[in-house]
């Protein structure tokens, strides 16, 4: 950019952009994906202890029959929120977090394609999970559960339900934004020479995710407004006495939902996909099937939503296509969990806390894949549906699925995002109490719901033979708590100084990112590295020697740390733009249900947030 | 949004750029479209699945519907939304003639053919209104009028967000922000507005010619 040869303006303009690059301000301001991703990541955390605590004050309300914790209104609101808050607040936008640092790096990008979009979504993520969580201090939580059901939903009488559709459709558009961001930026900005199949299978999950969350994100859309419209102005979309259809909103719903499941599940897929080959010291087994199953799964996902609705009565030819696809996607997936066994077979393994919650990862989600398929038997999913036994098939897979591959990155990426390693005798602590808890809590739940116990419900009686499994599930439920708090404990050790100093490629690892020091500077890339293997980093470390070991490059190699030093690489500058962007978009949220007059308020603020952005120089003078 | 991404943003002004010592010329992996491009493009295919949902809500409704209208209700006049196609289908070609002129660097003729562009799309909306204004039903008295009004209406907030993305790019191709042959912009509000406009020739068949 040639704006350093301009004359400096007497008068500061009011479109400069702010400079900081140390202090909250330049948290604010930020529109590196470090630091958002950093920032994602922190605030997905903040939601999963909230989502935690209800989740607790549940199974402590369930530990015995016919208990007094929490009231049937208070519970409903509880399981809803816990619902809501671990899929859009916690488990999707720590895909997310995941996405934001690592793609560029990974990609050997110096940053995303749209720098002040990718703050734009995170700003909107915080202000609509601040915006639903303060419905409990505005006259009460969502409690219509997680998906909603309309014409119910149009009926429960607080604003619970409001927030809920208002909240959704705001942390939507953060999903679109991210999803166009990462999108275009793994199309447009790969190092020379990174193909599409050198490209590591993480960013092929990213790809894949980002394209579903594409798709998905306006389905519910239209859903979550034709909610909101026949709560707030009286239309009729699900109103049968004046011509709607009940049963269109579980059709959107689902059309997004399943969709919803894959965007949950891929982030994670990619994470084990890194890391099992890295400790298992072998490239990833059969790539090409890895990466056409994650776009299988992401076609797929499509043509099976239906199979959340077997209990409606949409007759027995839909059925048995749903059924029958059901079946069929299940593939896809068994093909990756062979790949993943195929990479550990014969490695030699190091079994770190990052290697175990990956492999803690493939076992559980074998079981939550196989109580998925059997939901995919109309007869049984008839029976099924609406028990604990739907409820322990989803934890399964979203919480010893998704949650351990997030851990596992957690523990893997750490030394490269804090230049410090987490301690390994907590994280075996964390790994071992997390995977003993998480069996205690959701095991017993295949059992008591085919005994028949619905979920949703707020008590039960004695004497239907529960008690037991209720009890240990709540036992479970707490054992996963103190690992959290070891998990807490772990992060507070490790940052003291120097006691688990960590270096560019701690792990001896295979991507681009391992090749930069830690943590990566502002710029990421001293030099674009030119890629010629897919692995490439490995295979600047090593060549497969006579005998057909891998044997270490003597000159170069990972030593490109002495490149760094006095470039002057320009970066993105900060911006304010994207904060008031979606603060007006979060008082226009407000407005919708308590003045609607104010909607024009907020989005005024955000247009002119908008004005600025698109006037606002290239960078700070 | 994309359209909106100035130079110095974006991968491939802050990939060449500056001084890196000894930075050959490095050239990202297949960025044959520019970003603001294929960032608009993919936001479209979002656009058409939310129309999707409103168009599957609207079969799925009027497919289990006894009458449609209801009894009661009259057929819709046709003759000012088909004036209004008219005038959103002209309004297409001129933002075609406005792309072209970005393309060869003629910031007097874009500018010229966006300003029309954009009073042919408010014209489009004036029809709009004065039409809800001669209804006689409203949006709660049945799941037509629900359906009639928050189609139209969706569209007609696409109408006026194309209008604001059109005008800022007025505004940067006027004060020659966009000189140079730096079409990208107009080509991606060019985009949007196609879109919109494809949108809309659907919406016209589907609610007012299709008996």
């Amino acid at each position: 950019m040639a704006t350093a040869v301009w004359e400096q303006p007497r008068r500061r303009n009011i479109f400069a952009r702010p400079t900081a690059t140390t202090g909250w301000y330049s948290w604010v301001t930020t529109v590196d994906h470090k630091k958002i991703g950093i920032l994602y990541g922190v605030t997905a955390f903040v939601f999963f202890l909230l989502g935690g605590l209800e989740a607790l004050a549940l199974r402590t309300q369930l530990a015995t029959p016919d208990a007094d914790v929490l009231s049937a209104d208070l519970y409903n609101q509880f399981f809803t929120m816990h619902g809501i808050t671990m899929i859009f607040l916690v488990v999707m936008p720590m895909g997310v977090a995941f996405f934001n640092y690592f793609v560029p790096l990974m990609i050997g990008a110096r940053d995303v394609a749209f720098p002040r979009l990718n703050a734009l979504s995170y700003w909107i993520f915080l202000f609509g999970g601040i915006f639903i969580y303060s419905s409990f201090l505005l006259g009460g939580a969502p409690d219509g559960g997680w998906f909603g059901y309309a014409p119910l939903s149009t009926k429960l009488p607080t604003d619970g339900m409001d927030f809920y559709a208002v909240g959704l459709q705001f942390l939507g558009i953060a999903s679109l934004a991210g999803a166009v961001n990462f999108i275009v930026t793994i199309l447009n900005m790969r190092a020379p020479g990174m193909t599409l199949m050198r490209m590591p299978v993480f960013i092929w999950m990213a790809l894949v995710v980002s394209f579903l969350l594409l798709f998905a994100m306006p389905v519910i859309a239209v859903a979550l407004f034709e909610l909101m419209f026949d709560r707030l102005f009286g239309t009729n979309f699900f109103q049968v006495a004046a011509g709607g259809d009940p049963v269109l909103w579980q059709h959107l719903f689902w059309l997004f939902g399943h969709p919803e499941v894959y965007i949950l599940i891929l982030p994670a897929m990619g994470i084990v996909s890194e890391v099992l080959p890295t400790f298992s010291r072998k490239p990833l087994f059969g790539y090409a099937a890895v990466v056409f199953a994650g776009a299988a799964i992401g076609f797929m996902g499509w043509g099976v939503w239906a199979h959340h609705m077997f209990a409606v009565g949409l007759g027995p030819v839909a059925n048995a296509a749903f059924a029958l696809s059901t079946m069929f996607i299940a593939v896809p997936t068994g093909v990756k969990i062979f790949n993943w066994i195929g990479t550990m077979w014969g490695g030699s393994l190091r079994f770190n806390t990052s290697m175990l919650f990956s492999v803690g990862f493939v076992a559980m989600f074998i079981i939550g894949g196989l109580s998925g398929v059997s939901h995919s038997i109309v007869p049984h999913d008839a029976q099924q549906t609406d028990t604990y036994y739907v409820v322990a098939h989803f934890h399964y897979v979203l919480f010893g699925g998704a949650l351990f591959g997030i851990m596992s990155g957690l523990y893997y990426w750490w030394p490269k995002i804090f230049g410090h390693r987490l301690g390994e005798g907590l994280g075996k602590l964390n790994f071992w109490l997390w995977f003993i808890g998480f069996n205690l809590t959701f095991g017993p739940m295949h059992i008591v719901g085919l005994q028949g116990m619905p979920r949703r419900i707020y008590t039960y009686p004695d004497g239907m033979g529960w008690n037991l499994w209720n009890l240990m599930e709540t036992v479970g439920a707490f054992v996963i708590a103190v690992s959290t708090l070891v998990f807490l404990v772990n992060v507070a050790v490790s940052r003291r100084k120097g006691r688990y100093e960590a270096g560019a490629d701690p792990w001896d690892a295979r991507t681009l990112e391992w090749s930069i020091p830690s943590p990566p500077p502002e710029y990421n890339f001293a030099e674009i590295p030119v890629i010629t293997h897919r692995d490439d980093f490995w295979h600047k470390k090593y060549f497969v020697g006579p005998g057909k070991t891998a044997e270490p490059v003597f000159s170069g190699g990972a030593a490109e740390a002495e490149h760094e030093a006095e470039h002057h690489i320009h970066m993105p500058s900060p911006s304010y733009f994207p904060v008031i962007a979606a603060f007006g978009l979060l008082v226009a949220a407000y407005a919708v249900i308590f003045g609607l007059p104010a909607v024009a308020i907020g989005l005024l603020i955000t247009t002119l947030g908008f004005f600025g952005w698109v006037f606002e120089p290239g960078a700070a003078e | 949004m994309g359209a909106g991404e100035v130079p110095g943003e974006g991968g491939r002004a802050a990939r060449a750029g500056g001084g890196v010592t000894g930075a050959r010329e490095v050239r990202a992996q297949g960025a044959e479209i520019s970003a603001p491009a294929l960032g608009m493009i993919l936001f479209i295919a979002s656009e058409v699945m939310f129309f999707a949902g409103l168009f599957g809500a609207y079969f799925t409704i009027r497919g289990g519907a006894t009458g449609w209208p209801p009894a009661g209700t009259a057929e819709l006049e046709i003759w000012i939304p088909a004036a209004a196609t008219v005038l959103l289908m002209v309004s297409s070609v001129t933002m075609h003639a406005a792309a072209e002129a970005a393309g060869h660097g003629r910031d007097a003729a874009t500018a010229r053919w966006l300003l029309i562009t954009i009073a042919l799309g408010a014209l489009f909306l004036g029809g709009q209104a004065f039409e809800y204004s001669q209804l006689d039903f409203t949006v709660s008295d049945h799941s037509y009028g629900t359906l009639f009004y928050s189609m139209t209406g969706f569209h007609a907030l696409h109408v006026f967000a194309g209008l604001v993305m059109l005008g800022l790019v007025w505004i940067k191709t006027s004060r020659g922000h966009l000189s140079h042959g730096r079409s990208g912009p107009v080509v991606a509000a060019g985009l949007y507005w196609h879109f919109v406009d494809v949108v809309w020739i659907l919406l016209f068949a589907t609610l007012y010619l299709l008996r």
